[in-house]
């Protein structure tokens, strides 16, 4: 590299491997002026070369060289190579706390709404889907009620049966002490029904059920399914939402009577081994425990948690963005949010009841 | 002249903050094949989309046998859509159900037609695609080519007076291709449809075209016929027919 008569001549090659010593070199020459850049002597050059030659423009600024003597080949690869014509990359620029919460503010706004659209269809379609099933598949709600139903008996059941055994023990040893042991089947009736058989089931379904309703229509979304079914005038939500809003609704108060059953059951192991209490004793105490409205406020509740995880999981299906990538995303998310409403709305519930009785 | 049956008038596409579309207008007229052009990603799906409703246009107006869909209601809309079949551009089979079961939804959801003749047209139009053997199959078990051939059967199913297909070609042997190409010739001529269609293949292009409407960077470079296409001094369009590739 030799800097004469305001003319810069570059020998060699310019390649991947040469380039950083010759900008370290070109350094020296970075105040003076260039006029020309000679490239008689060059006899190679990749795009790395190319790049470097746009560093050399781009950092003598205004002044630009004239680039001279340049063979035919070097010439098709600076036209290939040269960054000089391209556009900026548009980097993203940095937004201010006010755009920020702006943005946010103006997001939520936005995805509430949808939300709440959402709703109103899911909900309406079901209403008129009791009575009218056009635009559903045959056999489609028996089928989502044999997943979301039978399918999850076997999990929520042994859950549940660990579960009651568990609160057992935990309170029996306190109980023991007082004399109190006829108290355990209070405590299993009230809390299994009223609490713990609700949103047991309906974590394990938001789990099972809630993801798969997510991801399913996530995929119906990114494979344009959802879009062909609008090409046949079908309405999607008829058509994937709707049966399986009515098949949790027949599921839901059916697992968390088996729940909250199998869940005393497991108490009564308790009751009878380790507190010395007759399993006749055990039930007729849970059956004089236990009033109606414990009951129904438990049923009732699980209600809003079943539809809770059908809406939310349609949500974020039919929200989703990009493809494959985002189906997995909007199904994590949709579990996390379906669980965080249920214990949301639970707590919601316990409330009303705590300050109105 | 004709008259136009997809009438499209300075649509603006965007996602978000990004335009796509930028002032399109684009006329189909009946029988008719129409070929869609434009490299990748200039927006021809995003046009189609937002032609057929899938998308609601930013502004513009499109009108679909004359009337006005943009802001049209629901159940009339969809009187209207049971007259046109889409063939998306990767298939958009229903995964959950067989080959029969795809076609059928159009039938069972627009006629009330009995499941004999149901299943007859059904058959025909496998047929048609050369899927016979592959009814009861289901889209996973199908191969690329297969699903797009399946799919237009489902678009064929109502025999729609519109239909659209967005690459139906791609990823099939220049045999299938051509036979494709053969069926819809065969299906504009016999049920007297008008098709828009979006293909890269300067091939099939020459076989079946009738008019021209060529894209770049969302704007309309050229429209016209096929012959004025291939006469055309536009420098993309020119390009195009001559070597079949994107400038
Ligand atoms: N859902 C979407 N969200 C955001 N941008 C999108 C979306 N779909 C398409 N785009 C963008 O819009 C532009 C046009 O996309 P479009 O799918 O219409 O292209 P195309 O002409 O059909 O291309 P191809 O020939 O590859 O199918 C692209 O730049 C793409 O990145
Ligand atoms: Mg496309």
């Amino acid at each position: 590299m030799k800097l004469k008569d305001k003319t810069l001549t570059l020998e060699g090659e310019l390649t991947k491997f040469t380039v950083t010593a010759s900008l370290r070199e070109f350094s020296q020459f970075r105040n003076e002026t260039i006029g020309k850049i000679d490239m008689k002597k060059v006899t190679f050059a990749d795009s790395a070369g190319i790049a470097f030659l746009d560093e050399i423009y781009l950092s003598l600024g205004e002044n630009s060289p004239a680039l001279i003597n340049m063979s035919n080949e070097i010439d098709n690869a600076f036209k290939t190579f040269s960054s000089l014509d391209i556009e900026k990359v548009v980097v993203k620029k940095t937004i201010s706390i006010f755009e920020f919460i702006g943005n946010g503010f103006y997001k939520w706004r936005n995805s509430s709404k949808n939300a709440i659209y959402l709703l109103a269809d899911i909900f309406y379609w079901s209403f008129v889907g009791i009575f009218n099933k056009k635009g559903q598949r045959k056999g489609s709600v028996v089928q989502q009620s044999l997943f979301i139903g039978v399918d999850a008996f076997g999990i929520i059941g042994l859950l549940s049966f660990i579960l009651g055994l568990i609160l057992a023990l935990q309170s029996a040893a306190q109980l023991r002490q007082f004399g109190a042991n006829i108290f355990v089947a209070d405590l299993m009736a009230i809390s299994m029904v009223t609490e713990m058989g609700p949103i047991l089931t309906a974590i394990i379904l938001a789990g099972r059920s809630g993801s798969s309703i997510a991801s399913e229509i996530a995929t119906m979304k990114v494979t344009e399914e959802i879009d062909a079914l609008k090409m046949m005038a079908i309405n999607p939500i008829r058509y994937v939402v709707v049966p399986k809003f009515h098949a949790i609704t027949i599921c839901i108060p059916l697992l968390v009577t088996a729940s909250t059953i199998i869940g005393i059951f497991g108490g009564l192991i308790v009751a009878v081994t380790y507190l010395d209490l007759s399993a006749i004793a055990y039930f007729n105490r849970v059956i004089d425990v236990l009033t109606l409205k414990d009951v129904l406020v438990g049923l009732g509740k699980s209600y809003f948690f079943a539809w809770v995880i059908v809406i939310i999981g349609s949500y974020y299906g039919f929200n989703v963005k990009g493809g494959a990538e985002g189906v997995g995303k909007v199904t994590t998310q949709s579990v996390v949010a379906s669980i965080f409403w249920v214990i949301i709305l639970d707590a919601i519930n316990s409330l009303i009841f705590y300050f109105k009785v | 002249m004709k008259k136009a049956i997809i009438s499209v008038k300075n649509l603006v596409a965007k996602y978000g903050d990004k335009i796509v579309l930028d002032g399109v207008s684009v006329d189909v007229y009946p029988q008719e094949i129409t070929v869609i052009l434009g490299g990748s990603g200039c927006g021809k799906t995003t046009l189609i989309k937002n032609i057929l409703r899938l998308y609601e246009p930013y502004s513009g107006s499109v009108k679909i046998f004359g009337k006005e869909v943009t802001g049209m209601d629901e159940p009339e809309y969809d009187e209207i859509l049971s007259k046109i079949g889409m063939l998306f551009q990767n298939g958009a089979l229903l995964n959950s159900i067989s080959i029969f079961d795809n076609i059928s939804i159009p039938l069972e959801q627009h006629t009330n037609l009995s499941a004999q003749i149901i299943e007859k047209m059904i058959r025909v139009k496998l047929n048609l695609v050369n899927l016979g053997e592959s009814a009861s199959s289901f889209p996973s078990e199908l191969s690329g080519g297969m699903k797009k051939r399946a799919a237009l059967a489902r678009a064929i199913a109502l025999d729609p007076v519109i239909l659209v297909c967005d690459e139906p070609s791609a990823g099939l042997d220049p045999l299938t291709s051509a036979s494709l190409d053969e069926l819809i010739k065969k299906l504009k001529k016999l049920l007297k449809m008008s098709i828009l269609i979006v293909t890269h293949e300067l091939a099939s292009i020459h076989r079946i075209a009738d008019r021209i409407i060529f894209i770049d960077d969302g704007k309309i470079l050229f429209t016209g016929t096929l012959k004025e296409a291939k006469m055309s001094k536009v420098h993309e369009v020119e390009t195009f027919f001559r070597v079949g590739k994107f400038d």
